[in-house]
């Protein structure tokens, strides 16, 4: 027997989200659009949804992104809410939110509506029915650009059909330490799914985190693609279980030391860069949820994903500043969260 | 037939212009394509693409050239003014009608990245009206032989039933449009 709980709480599926891309009939796409265009979208998805049946929309707030500062949209970016490629366009683009940030609704990014639901743990399914429910009442007053054969038309061919892309969150330290990581990434491209590290460049996906979404949107339905990538995501989950209870059966005290030197350093350290600190996260992560420690929240390791990404840094420090000041801010918040 | 240019030799390189939805087509001869700049099909490699994207788009351009004779050029959307050469190079579609300007051309793409070319999914009510109901009675057809097959005669009966109600309000539905 295992001494890690199962899936669903086991910290494996760090979060959930189903983003649908809409375009409106008629209406060039944002990379062409006007600026009185692109603002007449924004005005009419806006009121489309107040006027619509959707209950919940009186709780949604609009925000124009050129009335945002950089460093806050910026954090917005690294807390997954909104896009790095939206920001290339915040003149023109807009965001609706809800209070908890669940529900994000990018306007005029790449195309004229990404609707984005975005759940903790493994919640694909409830976060589809809350998106379906969001895009049946925007189209209550808006037309879509539709296509019998292409199905939703977007702006990059990639996306178009669905317009679906569900994906998910994953902490895989164990296979990504017994190089079976390599396996995962051949297998879930066969089958029509993508995994990429979320953080680091190319291949090395630092901190173990991964991203894993479908990678076709045309020639399935949404229930199909979604039922499939919860398949792949449970044999994920099963996989990384199993090389955490090989590594647990070995007891060696080299995965404890390595444990207890990354908190070692997480807690001492006067100075951590991001590529420093993710690693260590994962490596405490994983020794806390394999029973080797219990002095850390497993919640506040993952809040620390986030709190230690550079604008989200420096926005609890309410102030810019230089990496290297960065690195120390860091090192002490990061100090003060462990404590 | 003969080429356009010089009237003498066979015509064997076809060049369809397509400029705002308008259709002008030339039929050249081997030689006088090669001197003509119509027929210049050098593929701007692009940069600055995903990755992924790019090679695609690379072996479809492979594709394309694997048609013999068959030269695309200056195909434009009439809504966005959009050129197929722009898509080629950006990846990305001006408007929604790009789809049905470009429809011919980016068939083996859709093909190649999608693996299918026939949208399954969820429907909008406003503009998928009718296809949604064609796909229903398509769906209870489908059960409706299941069941005669397996002699489920009151299943069966039940599903005709729905079948011709779906298809009165087709009826009623494309006599409004
Ligand atoms: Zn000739
Ligand atoms: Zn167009």
């Amino acid at each position: 027997m295992s001494f890690f709980s199962k899936s669903n709480d086991s910290g494996i599926v760090l979060t959930s989200r189903i983003r649908f891309a809409r375009n409106i009939d008629g209406m060039p796409f944002p990379q062409v659009l006007s600026d009185s265009a692109s603002k007449k979208v924004i005005d009419d998805v806006y009121s489309a949804l107040l006027n619509s049946s959707f209950s919940e929309a009186k709780n949604l707030k609009l925000i124009n992104l050129k009335d945002m500062d950089r460093l806050n949209m910026m954090a917005m970016v690294e807390r997954h809410v909104i896009s790095r490629d939206i920001i290339e366009n915040f003149q023109r683009a807009a965001i609706i939110l809800d209070n908890d940030e669940k529900i994000s609704i990018m306007l005029n990014e790449e195309d004229h509506i990404r609707l984005q639901v975005m759940y903790k743990g493994l919640m694909l399914k409830e976060a589809f029915e809350d998106a379906n429910k969001i895009d049946d009442a925007i189209e209550e007053n808006i037309t879509y650009a539709f296509d019998a054969k292409f199905g939703y038309l977007t702006s990059c061919p990639t996306n178009v059909g669905t317009g679906m892309r569900a994906s998910v969150m994953l902490h895989l330290p164990a296979l990504t330490f017994t190089k079976n990581i390599n396996n995962i990434l051949n297998t879930v491209s066969q089958v029509g799914m993508t995994i990429r590290g979320l953080y680091g460049e190319g291949s090395n996906a630092l901190g173990n985190i991964y991203q894993v979404s479908n990678q076709v949107a045309l020639g399935f339905s949404e229930e199909e693609i979604i039922n499939s990538l919860i398949a792949v995501i449970n044999k994920i989950v099963d996989q990384e279980e199993k090389a955490r209870e090989i590594m647990a059966q070995k007891r060696s005290i080299a995965l404890e030391d390595d444990v207890y030197r990354s908190l070692g350093l997480l807690k001492f350290a006067r100075s951590l860069d991001t590529n420093e600190c993710l690693p260590l996260i994962s490596q405490v992560r994983l020794g806390d949820e394999m029973g080797i420690i219990k002095e850390v929240d497993i919640k506040k390791l993952n809040e620390l994903i986030t709190l230690i990404q550079p604008a989200t840094l420096q926005l609890l420090d309410k102030r810019e500043l230089e990496p290297k000041d960065r690195d120390v801010v860091r090192a002490r918040m990061v100090r003060e969260y462990l404590k | 037939m003969l080429c356009q240019k010089c009237n003498q030799r066979e015509a064997n390189v076809h060049i369809t212009k397509i400029i705002n939805g308008v259709k002008t087509e030339l039929h050249l001869c081997d030689e006088c394509a090669r001197e003509s700049n119509e027929a210049n099909i050098s593929i701007p490699i692009t940069f600055g693409m995903p990755m992924s994207f790019q090679n695609i788009l690379e072996g479809f351009m492979e594709m394309m050239g694997g048609i013999p004779h068959q030269l695309i050029e200056e195909i434009s959307c009439p809504m966005c003014h959009m050129t197929f050469e722009n898509f080629k190079q950006t990846g990305r579609f001006g408007c929604g009608n790009c789809y049905s300007a470009f429809n011919d051309n980016i068939l083996p793409l859709m093909k190649r990245i999608h693996g299918n070319i026939q949208h399954t999914g969820k429907v909008p009510k406003r503009s998928g009206g009718i296809l949604k109901v064609k796909r229903d009675i398509e769906k209870l057809k489908n059960e409706l032989k299941m069941a005669v097959a397996n002699e489920e005669y009151e299943k069966a009966a039940r599903l005709r039933d729905e079948i011709k109600h779906l298809e009165e309000r087709l009826n009623n539905k494309q006599d409004k449009e």
